[in-house]
């Protein structure tokens, strides 16, 4: 059974649901503009999908994408340094997160809910602290003006024609990223080593399988995916709050789970997660649309995890059913 | 049979010399010997605590020993891991099989080792080969499975088994550790392990089984090791041992006819 056969159902029913209803909603404008936020959380949400996949979690994920906001624009702005320089430390600081997350849960054993946690925490602080220390506000703004933004911004932030609607290139990034996440989990070596790895790290272990490196390199993964949507708030906003991203870390899981992931690791998929973050997306800007309380779309939401969590149970016990 | 090819001349696939190993002051297993032969099945016999898992970490090289030595062909060999020993054709398949549930039959067979094509960043995994290898090896070990698509987890216990056995006779194993293969598993599922086992060994593998079931491994075995808390209790040919006496020495037969007599009824 495909994971992510569920989340397909449950897009196709929101989409209808809400396109039915509200004729903005179905337009080729409305289309470009439910697709914006589904894409920067989809980015995530794939790279996220793999990480749990991989049989972890990472609660700094969402944190994450303020801290490289913030080191674009502090590098850009307080050091006056070429915006690419300022995108380059920024993803450096990412890799070295990523590498310290992975290698800590790899060298202690501990779950990684509770060793990103405490990253998640000591970021925020770092991101307040680092903020106000450099700026004495809690916001880096003005990184339009450094140089090296033109490019900048036509890699990160330009806007398509299509169809006569404005599409942010975001969403190109988000395809082409659902697309090679996809690609790397069911045709590599490493994809099966993260399948591995989150459905039995000792077994994967005894048959040769380097679970250590994999785990390593997945939280990297997850990291460099918050530098790049990092990058793209930095860049498209051109300023930055101290508190950006928090909260989001949960919003990246439930992406992942309504497109099939188990919490307890070793069944997913990449485009299951894209499908989720489209789920969020729609039901987003279609209860507005709607005219209805922008507060029905958390309990939405939340409704929409419930039923995948359910599903996504009766999946498991089908395929471990062992046949005497 | 093919014992008497390679005779007693040759050096042994795999050869354990008095070796022990202690866990902090607990002794695990001290003074073992035993040969390992192309084409032979050396059963490992031990009640629960004798030292058996001890014994296959240190073939699979999950630990070192702490004193004796272990000879591949005759040399010595010293592996740090278990990667080190596959790569030695020493190939383990554990009582928990290291597979995983979830994945599939094929993506399971090729776990570890799987096959790719094209090269940078275009390598990737060969899925209609390793699809059409699994299907092929499993055919040749004479097990019949309807969909390598199938996640490993529904199948039984004894198909596992047997998946495992061709996975690593796949892989060149020349000499296949087998961990307790038959323990949970019903009679019949158990006679379908043994005969892979068997053909296993007809195609020149060199087999340590290890079981606490003298039942199932005296008609495959063609040597007995006997361990009892760490200690080798004797090594015998199965010429020298029938299968009433392999049961008397693993149970400890004396301690065994005191429990018989203990548990008759009172007049009878």
């Amino acid at each position: 059974m495909k994971p992510e056969l569920g989340a397909l159902v449950g897009a196709v029913a929101v989409f209808a649901f809400f396109a039915a209803q509200s004729e903005p909603f179905r337009s080729p404008r409305g289309i470009a503009n439910w697709l914006d936020p589904a894409s920067t959380l989809g980015i995530m949400a794939v790279a996220v999908a793999l990480l749990m996949i991989g049989g972890h979690f990472d609660l700094s994920a969402g944190v994450m994408t303020g801290t490289t906001a913030l080191t674009v624009g502090i590098v850009a702005v307080e050091f006056r340094q070429n915006l690419w320089v300022a995108i380059g430390v920024a993803l450096v600081v990412a890799l070295a997160i990523g590498f310290g997350n992975g290698w800590l849960v790899t060298r202690t054993g501990l779950p990684s809910f509770i060793i990103t946690l405490g990253t998640f925490l000591m970021l925020q602080g770092l991101n307040l602290g680092l903020t106000k220390l450099f700026t004495d506000t809690v916001t880096v703004g003005g990184i339009d003006e450094a140089p090296g933004y033109a490019a900048a911004e036509w890699v990160f932030a330009s806007r398509l024609e299509i169809l006569g609607a404005e599409v942010r290139v975001a969403v190109l990034w988000w395809l082409l990223f659902t697309a090679v996440g996809s690609w790397v989990l069911l045709r590599t070596r490493f994809g099966n080593w993260v399948f591995a790895t989150g459905g039995d790290d000792v077994a994967a272990r005894n048959v040769g399988v380097p679970a250590r490196r994999t785990t390593i390199t997945l939280f990297m993964t997850t990291a460099a995916a918050a530098w790049f949507v990092g990058t793209t708030l930095a860049v498209r906003l051109t300023s930055v709050q101290a508190n950006t991203g928090i909260g989001q870390e949960l919003i990246y899981i439930v992406a992942a789970v309504i497109g099939g992931c188990l919490l307890t690791g070793g069944f997913g998929s990449a485009i299951g997660a894209s499908l989720g973050a489209l789920i969020f997306g729609m039901t987003q800007l279609g209860i507005p649309y709607l005219r209805w309380d922008a507060d029905w779309f958390y309990f939405f939401l939340g409704a929409m995890l419930l039923l995948a969590v359910l599903a996504n149970r009766f999946v498991r016990r089908s395929a471990e059913a062992a046949r005497r | 049979m093919t014992g008497g090819v390679g005779g007693g001349a040759a050096a042994p696939l795999l050869e354990l010399r008095d070796v022990g190993k202690d866990y902090g002051s607990v002794i695990a297993l001290d003074g073992v010997s035993t040969a390992v032969r192309a084409g032979e099945v050396t059963c490992v016999l031990g009640d629960n605590g004798a030292g058996k898992s001890t014994l296959i970490k240190i073939l699979s090289g999950v630990h070192p020993t702490d004193r004796g030595s272990v000879l591949l062909e005759g040399r010595p060999a010293d592996f740090g891991s278990p990667r080190e020993a596959l790569d030695a054709g020493i190939a383990t398949v554990y009582q928990d099989l290291a597979m995983i549930p979830l994945m599939s039959i094929w993506r399971n067979f090729f776990l570890g080792a799987e096959p790719t094509r094209g090269r940078g960043p275009f390598r990737r995994f060969d899925a209609a080969r390793a699809k059409e290898v699994t299907r092929r090896e499993l055919a040749a070990m004479g097990i019949d499975i309807r969909d390598p698509d199938q996640p490993v987890g529904t199948l039984s216990g004894g198909e596992r088994q047997s998946v495992a056995i061709a996975r690593a006779v796949h892989f060149g194993a020349r000499v296949l550790i087998l961990d307790e293969p038959t323990s949970a598993l019903g009679v019949k599922q158990a006679g379908v392990v043994l005969r892979y086992v068997a053909q296993a060994r007809d195609r020149g593998v060199g087999v340590v089984l290890i079981t606490h079931n003298p039942h199932h491994a005296h008609p495959v075995g063609d040597r007995f090791l006997v361990l009892n808390r760490g200690r080798s209790m004797g090594e015998f040919a199965k010429a020298d041992i029938s299968r009433a006496e392999l049961t008397a020495l693993m149970a400890g037969g004396a301690e065994l006819d005191a429990l018989a007599h203990e548990l008759e009824r009172p007049d009878s």
